[in-house]
């Protein structure tokens, strides 16, 4: 009976062995460098790069001339800083650098996402990377990772670029609190990215080829910003029909479920975040967080302007659930991925 | 959070325990009858003995090696409790819990690759079944078999990248399935059409995986160049990898998973798609690596006569089974049996037939029916040599002598009936 003894023994000294050569900690940052300088080298980051760059800060550019000629009747106005991203310039078809940011961000996003897993499976990197001693998990985090830092970094670049173009050429100083709100509004746009980016990686894990990930990816951006506003009467004709009840109860009905539709959709979310958090004179926002806000809107009110921190009171509930919608949609790419089978 | 995913659910390999301890408490055998058969899962952590009638009786005939040096033991037991039913169905019959310790129990002590009743399904499709394998330290093994056959499900079990559905893996006395991770860290592995990244050369590809072992800087540039040297691609190391050959991309491959500096190699399919000189280039450093690092290498392989003169045992997989394993000449029937040559002479065949008979030992010389051209020379012992001399004694030109039974492709054709499954047996 020497050999349970011996066994046992050999697996002590195996155990303590596997004690002292822990996994190399934080094997996703190894992969989250190897992505990121696989995208700022990349042709597509400069091109999305440059498209960003360029459309968003088109409008300052344009309004920069317009502003100085204005600059007397601005005078005293409230956060002129802030003006520089939310204002159009004439004849500009109404975009700002905010919604222009607004309506790129998604591509962006969807960019550094789709072809994160599907790729390595058809170079057939994939089978080596995972029998290298690191977590599985570690690949998506590295790869999610990565992506929301070379977002950060464009939108963070464009923000200066608009801010120094400011400071320069018009002379506007931003005060701590315009400051502020431009971080937040950078940090709300890195938000949404993210999830759009989660889109992506979550496409390149169910769709073996990147070229279709792309395509249902920029369709369902694309889908959703241009039709976005004609689905919702839509879903709410299917939700509600209108022969089966009244025209107020069909009204009730069709508004229920637009506001759903607005509590959960990433875009209106992002929306009314942005509007809360760019715009001090904005008090009330397109998803009522709660009925004291339906109510008050419907009351006259002073304007006035608020502080930083009541804009942000005012649209918690959107960050909180765009937050929880970007998680959800990167847990679900991470589960998806991690019961994926390693041949393809 | 970063754990690899591990659903114990179904999933019969043991629990937490070491390899080779025994679980207390753990009953031998279930006496609950046929009732068992048919009933939930109620063992927790151990490998029930389910669906042994469904292959009994192919088990029991497999040649007497077994799965090799180990095999026998396993074989026996196998056999005697399957109890073979001859008309290969399943019938109800008591179901025997075995405890991990039990199906180790026969594990050698040098065994770098165990696997015992490993099962891998996929929905109704049962990719491996039930594969008993012993892989001694230092062995070349081949696993060979038609596409499909189960390889790659296999190897990819042993690496801890696909859960098992049943069965028991150890690879270095660790369970793959629990701690992937050390066993990922201890075994390289070569990929069945591996990749690189094209936009990387080959030496940043190999400092990527460096630095996914966790391996220093200075050491993992030391490591590199001289597996880049080794695989000759020193040139072409700082080049991008999307201009390899596909030949270069394997040879990188090998690099690849010999970066960690590994004790188990595992190469599936590596002669895949390189034309025959690169092949043999492959092989030769196969040859060479394998003997000066004292590697454990189990390659898999569809193409027959390629990794014949790498391995020292082969396995024959079909279908999901491991149908025969062995030394390659065991396999062929060994020198105490009869012994086949092929012969054909420059001038008419029949020609042969008055020479050869005359050889002692030479039992039988008769036409080969596929090929008229010819002589099936039959002896009871190894007759090649005297043959040969007894043809160029009598003045004939000998352009064709090759022993049968020794090629991997006869052996495969015996091993693997057409048809894939055993009905054609």
């Amino acid at each position: 009976m020497a050999a349970p003894a011996d066994t046992s023994r050999r697996a002590d000294a195996t155990r303590k062995a596997r004690r002292a050569e822990r996994a190399p900690s934080g094997g996703w940052r190894t992969i989250a460098a190897k992505e990121l300088a696989d995208h700022l080298g990349s042709i597509r980051f400069f091109v999305l790069l440059l498209v960003i760059a360029g459309f968003a800060a088109l409008p300052m550019i344009f309004r920069s001339s317009e502003l100085s000629s204005d600059a007397p009747k601005l005078a005293g106005a409230p956060a002129l800083f802030l003006a520089l991203f939310v204002t159009a310039p004439q004849n500009f078809g109404g975009f700002t650098t905010v919604t222009f940011v607004a309506l790129l961000v998604p591509l962006v996003g969807i960019a550094f996402g789709f072809d994160g897993i599907n790729s390595e499976r058809s170079q057939g990197t994939l089978a080596r990377l995972v029998a290298q001693p690191i977590h599985r998990d570690d690949i998506v985090n590295g790869k999610f990772g990565a992506g929301i830092f070379v977002i950060g970094l464009m939108l963070t670049a464009l923000v200066i670029f608009i801010a120094a173009l400011g400071i320069v050429r018009l002379g506007i100083i931003p005060g701590p609190e315009e400051l502020a709100r431009v971080v937040l509004w950078l940090g709300a746009t890195i938000l949404y990215a993210s999830f759009w980016l989660a889109f992506g990686l979550f496409l390149s894990v169910v769709l073996r080829s990147p070229a279709t990930a792309a395509l249902v990816g920029f369709g369902s951006w694309l889908g959703l910003t241009l039709f976005g506003q004609f689905l919702l009467p839509l879903i709410a004709g299917v939700l509600f029909p209108a022969t089966t009840t009244t025209l107020g109860g069909y009204a009730y009905a069709s508004t229920q479920t637009a506001q759903i539709f607005l509590r959960i959709s990433p875009a209106f979310l992002y929306q009314d975040i942005v509007q809360a958090v760019v715009n001090p004179t904005v008090t009330t926002v397109l998803g009522y967080s709660n009925i004291n806000q339906a109510i008050a809107d419907q009351a006259d009110r002073i304007p006035g302007l608020l502080t930083v921190d009541q804009s942000v009171l005012l649209v918690l509930p959107q960050i909180v659930v765009l937050f929880a919608i970007t998680a959800a949609m990167f847990a679900l790419a991470y589960v998806l991925f991690l019961r994926q089978e390693v041949r393809a | 959070m970063t754990d690899e995913p591990t659903t114990p659910a179904d999933a019969d390999p043991p629990s937490g325990a070491a390899p080779g301890v025994p679980e207390a408490g753990e009953p031998a055998s279930d006496p609950t009858g046929a009732d068992a058969a048919t009933g939930p899962d109620a063992a927790t952590g151990v490998t029930a003995v389910r669906g042994l009638a469904r292959r009994g009786s192919r088990q029991s005939r497999r040649p007497g090696a077994g799965t090799g040096g180990a095999g026998g033991a396993a074989t026996a037991t196998r056999a005697g409790s399957a109890a073979t039913d001859g008309a290969g169905r399943e019938a109800p019959r008591a179901r025997r819990r075995v405890t991990v310790a039990e199906v180790l129990a026969d594990v050698p002590e040098d065994a770098v690759i165990v696997t015992r009743r490993l099962t891998k399904q996929y929905g109704d499709f049962t990719a491996v079944e039930r594969l008993d394998l012993t892989i001694r330290r230092g062995e070349v093994f081949g696993l060979l078999g038609p596409n499909g056959a189960g390889k790659t499900t296999t190897v990819l079990m042993l690496l801890g990248l696909t859960e098992p559905t049943k069965g028991v893996v150890r690879v270095l006395g660790l369970d793959p399935v629990r701690e992937p991770l050390a066993v990922k860290r201890r075994v390289g592995y070569l990929p069945d059409n591996v990749g690189f990244y094209g936009g990387m050369t080959g030496r940043e590809n190999l400092r990527y995986t460096a630095r996914l072992n966790g391996i220093a800087r200075s050491d993992a540039e030391a490591i590199i160049d001289e597996l880049l040297a080794e695989v000759r691609l020193e040139d072409a190391a700082d080049k991008r990898a999307d201009t390899y050959s596909r030949g270069m991309r394997q040879r990188l491959g090998i690099a690849d998973a010999l970066v960690k500096q590994p004790s188990v190699l595992i190469l599936d399919e590596p002669t895949i798609a390189i034309d025959p000189s690169g092949v043999e280039e492959l092989l030769a450093l196969l040859r060479r690596l394998v003997q000066e690092r004292s590697l454990t290498v189990l390659l898999s392989s569809h193409i027959l006569g390629q990794v014949q003169s790498l391995c020292d045992r082969v396995g024959f997989f079909s279908a999901g089974h491991l149908v025969a394993a062995g030394p390659l000449d065991e396999l062929a029937g060994g020198s105490d049996r009869h012994v086949e040559l092929e012969v054909a002479i420059d001038g008419p065949p029949s020609d042969i037939d008055p020479v050869v008979r005359r050889v002692p030992g030479v039992t039988d010389v008769s036409p080969d029916p596929k090929e008229e051209r010819l002589r099936i020379v039959t002896g009871s012992s190894d007759v090649a040599a005297p043959v040969a001399a007894a043809l160029a004694a009598a003045g004939l030109t000998l352009i064709h002598l090759r022993r049968r039974g020794t090629d991997l492709l006869e052996l495969y054709r015996k091993y693997v009936p057409e048809g894939v499954d055993g009905r054609a047996r």
